[in-house]
């Protein structure tokens, strides 16, 4: 389906290249995937990816070009319309766990494009979360993560909460 | 020294402090912040109101417990401004825009002339190279010059202590983190990356690159580029900033230049008038003690060698 699909798009030179990732793709798509990136705060997320690829059937939706899907967005068309699948599809191979450490923003400097990236949490939850506002996914934080003990004392919540509790919020600014 | 020379010499002096003077006052211009500053950019069409960054802050920064747990989403019941236990704060706003409500994080915004700077006579705050509004607690006074002064009412005043009250802010994580080169605690911690740290000038690019791109997703404007003479943490919105409680009203000129002229003046007064009026003094009284006068400009003749 995707290789007739970029037939059309980008012409026969492009069937070779779009072969190969489309047959290691088909053999790597991971069923269930464990991001434990927040594991400081919230036990690991086990995201059902198979379940997704049903709901949603059009890898790009998450996985913008890099799966060699047909590309939509005007924007990205500018240059990706004829681009195959990338080497790694796994979003952490672009949106980096440190998005702002200095490293990361001496290169940003440098390049004209893709210079506004979301690391890697901030495209799960952009992109989670977007979704899920629309389809009617979960949205509460812990619907997804449930938060661990040192989570609780991060937010003074669960038994770490503030004793108070007796009357009204008190919080103002006198 | 006769009466010629006498005010050849005032008039020499005079132009000399008056070029001094305008040189270091009115050369400082305007500041358009430090070229490697850091900054911050929120982008308020992202946030979820989760209060994540006001969690981070309390533990960066060691605050005192909060009154509720910060998964408390009550609090959005009234509006807050930050205080001496909460240096940052998130607010929400009912908007008519489709998509729920706006939520808003206020913090020191760290202006490139900050008016708090301005305002302290002990020289407490410090605009550091980075960006970053810091202070120093050990000389404040609590006087509170600084709250009076800023024009996002952002300095908390610590009002529970009574021997040694001083004033409570958000430092950018300076010393803790931003010295060192990394994101504040907040932005670190915020999971929908509504805070993109980095250099402003790449800031306002990446802001107005969104604005472009996303047009109907954002109102024209980038808040902090050039209010108040511009500021490090900067802001995108999907409403109206005045909407979200934002001071629309706020001239692009620092407040500082509000004062500048007139304080350009003061050492001027200071080094000319004493200059100018005891050459008054002098021509006024000079041919009453003539005989003092030529006494004394002998013997200065006779020490000459």
């Amino acid at each position: 389906m995707y290789a007739v699909r970029n037939w059309l798009i980008g012409g026969g030179f492009m069937l070779a290249l779009i072969m190969s990732p489309a047959d290691s793709r088909a053999k790597t798509t991971p069923d269930t995937l464990e991001l434990d990136a927040l594991v400081n705060i919230y036990n690991k997320v086990h995201f059902n990816h198979a379940k997704h690829i049903m709901l949603v059937k059009d890898c790009a939706d998450c996985h913008h070009h890099t799966t060699g899907t047909l590309v939509q967005n005007p924007n990205c068309v500018r240059c990706h319309k004829n681009s195959g699948a990338t080497a790694s599809v796994a979003c952490r191979s672009c949106h980096l766990a440190q998005p702002f450490s200095a490293a990361a923003l001496r290169e940003k400097s440098k390049t004209a494009y893709h210079n506004d990236i979301p690391g890697l949490k901030g495209a799960y939850h952009q992109a989670c979360t977007g979704c899920h506002l629309k389809m009617g996914g979960p949205t509460g934080c812990q619907d997804c993560h449930s938060r661990n003990k040192a989570g609780d004392a991060f937010y003074s919540a669960g038994v770490y909460a503030p004793p108070q509790a007796n009357g009204e919020k008190k919080h103002g600014s006198h | 020294m006769n009466r010629r020379d006498f005010l050849k010499g005032c008039m020499a002096c005079g132009a000399a402090a008056t070029l001094g003077v305008s040189q270091k006052a009115w050369g400082i211009g305007s500041f358009e912040g430090y070229p490697e500053g850091m900054g911050v950019l929120v982008d308020l069409t992202r946030c979820v109101g989760c209060r994540s960054c006001e969690a981070a802050c309390n533990k960066e920064q060691q605050l005192p417990a909060p009154d509720a747990p910060f998964d408390d989403k009550s609090v959005f019941e009234e509006k807050r401004r930050p205080t001496e236990k909460a240096y940052t704060v998130v607010n929400r706003y009912e908007t008519k825009k489709e998509g729920g409500p706006v939520y808003r994080k206020i913090q020191c915004n760290h202006c490139n002339e900050p008016a708090c700077l301005t305002s302290c006579f002990v020289n407490a705050y410090t605009k550091t190279r980075e960006g970053a509004v810091i202070y120093n607690p050990k000389v404040c006074v609590g006087c509170r010059n600084c709250m009076i002064a800023c024009p996002f009412n952002v300095p908390g005043y610590s009002y529970s202590s009574a021997l040694n009250p001083v004033v409570k802010k958000c430092i950018f994580c300076y010393d803790t983190r931003l010295k060192y080169g990394k994101p504040p605690a907040c932005v670190e911690i915020c999971p929908q990356q509504v805070l993109t740290f980095g250099h402003r000038n790449d800031l306002l690019k990446i802001g107005r690159d969104r604005i472009r791109e996303k047009s109907d997703r954002y109102v024209d404007h980038i808040y902090g580029e050039k209010e108040v003479g511009g500021t490090s943490w900067l802001y995108l919105a999907g409403v109206d900033f005045d909407k979200v409680g934002f001071d629309t009203t706020m001239a692009n000129d620092p407040i500082i230049s509000n004062v500048k002229d007139f304080l350009g003046i003061v050492p001027m007064v200071l080094t000319i008038w004493p200059a100018l009026f005891t050459g008054f003094h002098l021509l006024a009284t000079k041919n009453k003690n003539h005989t003092n006068h030529e006494d004394g400009h002998s013997a200065q003749e006779d020490h000459k060698p």
